[in-house]
């Protein structure tokens, strides 16, 4: 396969940026529900209460 | 149905039951795209196998188009009807697209040094007018973290994405007179000159992409739906305190 | 309505006139930067004959955002937008006013840069109408989105740095446009600056309605 290390950067930094955002978007949300009354967290809450 | 299960993950941060089996689709999807797009999709006769760049480069970039769209929409829509939903989705979106928008650039100079020779081309219109456009977007993105008062940010913010919009066609026009001439393709999708396999690896990518991006909209949305509730809950209560503490100042008075 | 904005437009260059700071500061630093791009490129004529309009407009920038930020904190001290808006003055003719106000400064200071790459870089103008024009219209441009984004980011705590991140991007087709015009009002590139022009006159006219749009929004919510 010609230019690899190309393609191995390209795909790698792609890659292990979705993966790194995606982690961070989780532990941001998990830190953050942790916080809000279960009351206030709307789309979670909405079969319960109904 | 399960509604216990559903609440125990549901606790523990912006999941639900979709978001969860989404994201194991992008899982997937990405293992079946990187095993599609480095073996199933033949080499390029020019670019040999560099033409493997094409299946995270242009999905990016077209993902970060329809995030940046969304924001020029929420924006007008956070102006003109107050909708908090827009807002809320211009944001999470601009966020989102910026992280795309710096992965399309980041792809396509990687992939520009093999073929173009060269990292960077300043005279490519797409790519000179998406790097103008990122760096509106991060002054975007730094409105929305200046703080203050929450509606001022997010009307201060809205006119940004609005001036963002408008200015792009100008910027793009600029560009493209600044140097006549152009390296990009036309249009990988539609001259009809793809490979069937690379076409549909290209196609499977763009989806494995959307996917992504919708999961992470799913979440940032959520995500700054707390913040908000965190800070106007706060606001509340720090109201409901001072107000307790004005009524016991009175009261020796009365 | 053009009364009020002779009025806005007025009390900011008398605020600018008293204070002094555009003659004392901007016009200083406008002529600092014209001199440390001579230490820059090594005082290479040859280059900085070719590299005179994208210099030059560079400077304009950098003055534009001095500019900017002078207008806005006009307006933040004393509560003075709250005032404004009182007075029964409407967000447009503020807007046009402030706009008017900085063109008027930024022409200023153009007219001494272009004495300045004259006689420091050897500049020599072979079309003295376009490159008027040039500066006339790319300053309605800049001036326009100057003033739309001074009052957008008049709020804003770190507003000194927000600033030039959202202004110095958004005129980069001012940047581009008014340096190919000038390349050619120079004759240092064989290019149709009156072309150049019309693009100037297109981001002018978009960023004038735009503003005049988005301004009354701007100062009354934030």
């Amino acid at each position: 396969m010609t230019h690899l290390g190309y393609l191995i950067v390209g795909w790698g930094v792609s890659l292990a940026a979705g993966a790194a955002y995606a982690a961070r978007l989780i532990t941001r949300g998990r830190r953050l529900a942790a916080r809000v009354p279960t009351d206030r967290r709307r789309w979670m809450t909405a079969k319960d209460a109904s | 149905m399960t509604q216990t299960s559903e609440n125990a993950t549901a606790r523990t941060g912006t999941g639900s039951r979709f978001t969860f089996w989404l994201g194991v689709a992008v899982i997937a999807g990405a293992v079946a795209l990187v095993v599609l797009g480095f073996f199933a999709a033949p080499a390029d006769d020019e670019q040999r196998d560099a033409v493997r760049m094409i299946f995270v480069h242009v999905p990016s970039a077209l993902l970060t188009y329809v995030a940046f769209s969304m924001t020029a929409v929420g924006s007008l829509m956070w102006i003109w009807k107050r909708s908090l939903w827009w807002d809320i989705t211009a944001h999470a979106a601009a966020e989102i697209g910026v992280i795309f928008c710096a992965l399309t650039l980041f792809t396509g100079s990687v992939w520009g040094r093999p073929t173009w020779n060269t990292y960077w081309d300043w005279g490519d219109v797409r790519l000179v007018t998406t790097l103008i456009l990122f760096l509106i977007m991060i002054g975007y993105l730094s409105i929305r973290a200046s703080g203050g008062d929450e509606e001022a940010t997010s009307t201060r913010a809205a006119v940004v994405g609005l001036v963002a919009a408008v200015n792009l066609p100008i910027v793009n026009r600029s560009v493209e007179w600044w140097f006549d001439r152009t390296l990009h393709q036309k249009s990988s999708l539609t001259d009809g000159n793809l490979e069937d396999m690379t076409l549909f690896t290209l196609v499977v990518g763009i989806a494995v992409w959307a996917a992504f991006f919708l999961w992470a909209m799913i979440h940032r949305f959520r995500i700054a739906w707390l913040e908000r509730e965190l800070r106007v809950g706060d606001l509340d209560e720090a109201i409901i305190e001072r107000r307790a503490e004005a009524l016991h100042d009175e009261s020796p008075v009365l | 309505m053009l009364r009020d904005v002779r009025l806005v437009a007025l009390k900011d260059l008398r605020i600018e006139w008293r204070s002094r700071v555009t003659l004392s500061q901007i016009v200083p630093f406008a002529a600092l930067v014209l001199v440390l791009f001579g230490f820059a490129l090594d005082a290479n004529r040859p280059v900085l004959e070719t590299a005179t309009s994208g210099l030059f407009w560079i400077t304009v920038m950098f003055v534009a955002t001095m500019a900017v930020q002078r207008s806005t904190a006009v307006e933040i001290n004393d509560g003075a937008r709250r005032a404004l808006l009182l007075a029964g003055i409407e967000p447009i003719a503020v807007f046009l006013g402030k706009t008017v106000a900085i063109a008027a400064q930024l022409l200023v200071v153009q007219v001494l840069l272009v004495a300045g790459v004259i006689v420091l870089y050897g500049a020599s103008v072979g079309q003295w109408v376009l490159l008027l024009a040039t500066c006339v219209v790319a300053t309605v441009g800049i001036a326009a989105a100057g003033s739309l984004l001074g009052a957008l980011v008049a709020g804003v705590r770190a507003r000194e740095t927000v600033l030039p991140i959202l202004l110095l991007p958004i005129l980069a087709p001012v940047l581009i446009g008014a340096t190919r015009a000038f390349d050619d009002a120079l004759g240092s590139v064989a290019v149709d600056g009156w072309a150049w022009l019309g693009l100037l006159a297109g981001f002018g006219a978009i960023n004038l309605v735009l503003g005049a749009l988005a301004y009354g929004v701007l100062l009354e919510e934030t």
